[in-house]
């Protein structure tokens, strides 16, 4: 095991190198500058700034990339897969640890009925075929934390083939445009989670926590579809929502309840798939399309410099930003597969297959399960767009985040405001200011009536918009406070008196002659000068059109005129 | 039992004092070794308990207060389980199997655990050239009561005078040996085996017992130390036929804890006296007629089918025509579960562990290696730690065929129940019990591996059978038949099997004066044990 690791890790520390010394440190005895293109199909792919592969020089062949993944996520579930232990992220260590979870001899595997209802449910959701009899297989490896030395899952028949799922890219240059992909879902098994270790490096110990060992599982296969680190991250995001939507799975990535793991390969187009590399273990929806962008982009680098991929298994250093090769139990070997013996066929029925006198607690409805899916983030999306005429790339800005679309239609529902105002609102305003201090929209300090009375005030004219700015800023600043309150406060409704109004537009053209010159003279630029400064001088409390509306009127009737109004200034 | 039963309810003898007679019997015949650990106070317990049921008048049933033994493989709730062998020496589960606290329930009193095979793996090990016939765990080998006997010490003395006939003692077949030796030397009157291609109905029939390997399915696994899961199940051994129906009665039925187990409600076993065979089919399957079959069991075999025959009963042979591939496939099918089943041995959670800490790796290696006994770690060698190149395309291969043929011979059985076949009948045994000295001489292999020819086929198709006594050889050792019925059809099984049972009258085995006077027996066996564990 020793040589392949330190033959693979090289790599990485010589990228690192490669800025300071050109990467001589391990080249063949030339110590000096960078190596030079002759020596190209010899020298290693560390030796080469990434910058080449990205940019193919003339006459190159392109490269494409294909990705797909392997998805695990923890069922929510109240038991275990076969045993009757509670699953809880926090419990203390090996409290949840049921005789079988510690494959104590002689325990059994009994399924839980849950587990194969959140299967089928995701299974519908992603468009598969169920399999009415699915099977269990035994997968064999030794690893601390499989304390059976092998894991039950579904390797030859799986409880769902064939499905699909449909995600949006953002495209454009802004980013601004959503084309729709499709992934196609190879398989949905089920399986049991294993353990976890802790590994105690300086008293060189590992501790075993069984409280995971046996938790259910979906493995999502998903196709070779994909060709990028964007794609993959978003198929995941779609992914994550489905299940979240449908209850199946909390997906939450920190806390490992969604673990990813992706198969890369590149390829010229038009030639057959390259060899494939796996990258395992990104459990963090940042570093996954990074990782898999790295990955494509060492092997293109490999493969221009002579190298050869290697198929093997790989895991991404958050530190380094870099994928290295793994040395453990997950290294190439043979799993020895063979039937659980232990339980039989899993039986599904649908509604006509349903058998007279079955008992229900025995037996699961395909059908029945069918009705009771919920709608799902496609429609969501789809709905959103056909009732407030939004956008698609908003729809899906609206769903990606957590509570954001219920949020919305809270405000939706309290304000008279165009959809389309609430939806710039939301995404941009709301949605700013969240990011900006990394909050979830639960830890929102602005209530969604609060917005929407905002939105009403704005809507009525009451207040300016940039004047509603200010009040979304208080708000966010000053829980409790109502935007009535912080109007009034700041004196910040808009001028409804006309005359003042006018007697202020009066004032500016007297002052700026110079302005109503240019305007008079075809400059259309200048008004939103005089604009401005009529603005100013009302504090931003009066309407921008109102004020042009003024303007343009006086200009045209010749109020103010010529040099001799020259020398009169306003103080607003 | 039905006697004891009786006699306990009417208070002719109590469940304490029964319980004592047995403890003695057992402290009696250690030197069998059919107890690897005797529960003495949990016995004496249980047997109290069950007194003051009697006194009160509401005993649980027909097991209360009857003395039972278990195989050491069954898990049981604080009373060490090590399936005889070092990995799980020390090892006290924290929970009853199924079937142990179906009879705990019953008021049964547990007299102890009972020796075997290391992991129940008595015909395993004889298709790897290895020793076995219960007399390879790490407990040492099992005696047969019978070599005690006065029925076969008299033919002997007859024969021969052999200088050393106390180390001469014969071997009880396995792998659940000490718990047919136990029930057989009368220190319990029922016993728990398990049985995986015939670890009950083999010796069973060298100790001149009944064991019954019911349907698969029929009773729950959970906590049976598994050896091939898909083939397990715990066995019963008794004296009678309808001691067996009453054990079954109690262990059978679904068990949420083990899925393989039957979900349709279970009647209650009652057997019926046959008086008439007129309407009954017994096949006799021409395959099993082979030439290693000793003459003396060939001739009482046709003779067992000319006595149904002249009941009335319609005796047809049969063809059962994949019979021959059944010691392959029952092989590779064998390993490969068994290796998967020994996985979990790592001693990290339970049993040995080695001091060896340098690694992961290097500490389960170790604690493989000290732990486990020859046939394992062959099995282990051959599939858990292979390199993956030649042996893993061929592993699924292998794995695959065998189970193609092991539907082929489920389905003979099938086709021949299917032509109106009530029940097969077959030897159980190729030969009667074989002396010690000569097993191990022998290169047992063909001829062990041959002498589950009868039995292991049914443990493939899930069929219950049953070995019933039927008589004494020239060497005055136990002979038995086996019948095979259809799958859960266990009852219309034993219902036929106690017809038989009836009509063959078996001798009851008389070692009592032995027992008595077997100090200077138990002075010679130590000297053997002592040279055998080399």
């Amino acid at each position: 095991m020793a040589a392949p690791m330190l033959r693979w890790c090289c790599p990485v520390r010589r990228w690192a190198l490669a800025c300071i010394d050109g990467g001589s440190r391990y080249g063949r005895g030339a110590a000096t500058g960078c190596t030079s293109s002759g020596k190209r199909g010899q020298s290693s792919v560390a030796q080469q700034p990434r910058i080449t592969a990205q940019k193919p020089r003339k006459g190159e062949h392109e490269w494409a990339a294909v990705v797909g993944l392997e998805i695990h996520a923890q069922i929510s579930s109240n038991s275990k897969l076969f045993s009757g232990s509670q699953v809880h992220f926090t419990a203390p260590p090996n409290s949840l640890v049921s005789f079988f979870d510690a494959s104590l001899p002689g325990t059994l595997p009994v399924l839980n009925r849950r587990c194969v209802e959140a299967a089928v449910m995701t299974g519908l959701a992603l468009n598969c075929r169920i399999n009415k009899k699915s099977l269990f297989d035994r997968k064999h490896y030794f690893y601390a934390d499989l304390p059976a030395g092998y894991q039950i899952t579904q390797q030859r028949l799986p409880i769902a083939v064939n499905g699909s799922m449909v995600y949006g890219v953002c495209v454009g240059k802004k980013r601004s445009q959503v084309i729709n992909k499709t992934v196609r879902v190879k398989q949905i098994q089920l399986e049991q989670d294993s353990g976890k270790s802790l590994h105690d490096d300086l008293r060189s110990q590992t501790l075993i926590d069984l409280n995971r060992a046996g938790v259910g599982l979906l493995e999502v296969v998903l196709e070779p579809d994909m060709s990028c680190g964007e794609e993959a991250a978003t198929a995941v995001r779609e992914l994550q929502l489905i299940l979240q939507a449908l209850g199946t799975s909390q997906a939450n990535m920190a806390e490992g309840q969604l673990r990813v793991d992706a198969n890369i390969s590149v390829h010229h187009p038009g030639e057959p798939l390259g060899i494939r590399t796996e990258v395992k273990n990104l459990n963090s929806a940042r570093f996954l399309a990074k990782a898999i962008d790295y990955e494509i982009q060492r092997q293109i680098n490999e493969l221009e410099n002579g190298g050869e991929i290697l198929n093997e298994t790989r895991s991404f250093d958050y530190k380094l930003g870099c994928t290295v090769p793994m040395r453990d139990k997950e290294g190439k070997q043979d799993y020895r597969f063979m039937p659980e013996p232990n339980l039989p066929p899993l039986l599904l029925y649908d509604a006509e297959s349903l058998p007279t006198a079955a008992d229900l607690q025995q037996v699961i409805n395909i059908d029945q399960i069918r009705e009771q899916l919920p709608e799902l983030p496609s429609v969501t999306r789809e709905k959103l767009v056909q009732r407030y005429g939004m956008l698609p790339e908003h729809s899906f800005a609206l769903l990606n985040e957590v509570g954001l679309l219920e949020f919305f239609q809270n405000v939706i529902k309290e304000t008279r405001a165009e959809p389309k105002k609430v939806t710039s609102w939301v995404l941009n305003t709301f949605l700013g200011f969240l990011k900006q201090q990394n909050l979830a929209v639960s830890e929102s300090p602005v209530t969604p009536s609060a917005l929407a009375e905002l939105l009403n005030l704005l809507d009525r004219k009451a207040i300016s918009s940039s004047a509603a700015k200010q009040v979304f800023e208080e708000l966010w600043r000053s829980k409790g406070k109502t935007p009535a309150q912080i109007v009034s406060e700041k004196k910040l409704e808009l001028m409804q008196d006309q005359e003042a109004l006018e007697q202020l537009c009066h004032a500016v053209m007297e002052g700026h002659p110079q302005v109503v010159t240019d305007v008079k003279k075809g400059n259309p630029r200048a008004i939103n000068k005089l604009i401005g400064l009529v603005r100013k001088a009302t504090l931003s409390r009066a309407d921008p059109t109102v004020i042009k509306e003024i303007l343009e009127k006086k200009l045209s009737s010749g109020d103010v005129s010529g040099p001799s109004a020259r020398g009169r200034t306003v103080q607003p | 039992m039905a006697l004891v039963s009786a006699a306990l309810k009417q208070g002719q003898i109590t469940p304490t004092e029964l319980c004592q007679k047995c403890l003695s019997l057992i402290k009696k015949t250690k030197f069998l070794n059919a107890y690897i650990t005797v529960s003495e106070e949990v016995a004496l317990k249980q047997a109290e308990e069950s007194e003051k049921r009697y006194k009160q008048g509401h005993s649980l049933g027909d097991l209360d207060g009857i003395p039972v033994a278990v195989k050491d493989n069954f898990s049981t709730a604080g009373i060490e389980t090590t399936c005889a062998s070092n990995m799980l020496k020390g090892y006290v589960p924290p929970y009853n199997a199924t079937v142990v606290q179906k009879l705990l329930d019953q008021g049964a009193l547990l007299m102890g655990k009972t020796n075997l095979d290391e992991f129940a793996m008595g015909c395993l090990a004889s298709l790897l050239r290895l020793r076995s016939g219960s007399t390879d765990g790490v407990f040492g080998p099992v005696k047969n009561p019978w070599s005690y006997s006065k029925q076969y010490r008299e033919k002997k003395k007859q024969k021969s005078h052999d200088e050393n006939e106390d180390s001469n003692w014969l071997i009880t077949g396995g792998s659940s040996g000490g718990s047919a030796a136990a029930v057989s030397a009368f220190t319990c009157f029922a016993a728990l085996g398990s049985d995986t291609g015939g670890s009950t109905r083999n010796p069973a029939a060298h100790c001149g017992l009944v064991g019954l390997k019911p349907s698969y399915g029929l009773v729950s696994r959970h906590g049976l130390i598994p050896l091939v899961n898909s083939m397990d199940v715990p066995g019963i051994l008794t004296r009678c036929v309808d001691d067996a129906a009453i054990v079954l009665g109690v262990l059978a039925g679904h068990d949420p804890k083990d899925s393989t187990t039957i979900q349709d409600p279970v009647k209650p076993f009652m057997l019926s006296s046959l008086t008439d065979v007129s309407k009954l089919c017994v096949g006799i399957p021409k395959e099993y007629l082979t030439p290693e079959l000793s003459s003396e069991i060939r001739s009482l075999w046709s003779k067992a089918a000319n006595l149904f025959e002249s009941e009335g009963a319609k005796v047809i042979e049969v063809s059962l025509p994949h019979t021959s591939y059944s010691i392959v496939c029952y092989h590779v099918l064998c390993t490969s579960e068994v290796a998967s089943n020994m996985a979990r041995f790592d001693g990290l959670e339970y049993g040995h562990r080695c001091d060896i800490d340098v690694s992961t790796e290097a500490m389960y290696a170790a604690t493989r290696r000290e732990g486990f006994n020859d046939v394992i770690l062959e099995v282990l060698l051959n599939t858990l730690f292979k390199p993956f190149t030649v042996i893993v395309v061929n592993y699924e291969n292998y794995f695959v065929k065998a189970q193609k043929v092991r539907r082929l011979i489920a389905n003979d059985f099938v086709n021949v129940f299917n032509s109106g076949v009530d029940v097969l009948l077959t030897p159980t045994t190729l030969s009667e019990a074989v002396p010690y000295t000569e097993f191990i001489k022998e290169d047992n292999r063909t001829r062990s591996a041959q002498d589950d020819i009868f039995t292991q086929a049914v443990n493939m198709a899930g069929l219950p059978a049953v070995s019933v006594p039927t008589a004494l050889s020239h060497q005055g050792l136990p002979i038995g038949l086996q019948f095979i019925g259809r799958a859960f059809c266990d009852q219309q099984l034993l219902t036929v099997a106690k017809w038989f049972e009836k009509q063959v009258q078996f001798p009851v085995i008389q070692i009592q004066e032995l027992m008595d006077n077997c100090s200077s027996v138990f002075e010679n066996e130590k000297l053997a044990s002592v040279t055998l564990k080399q």
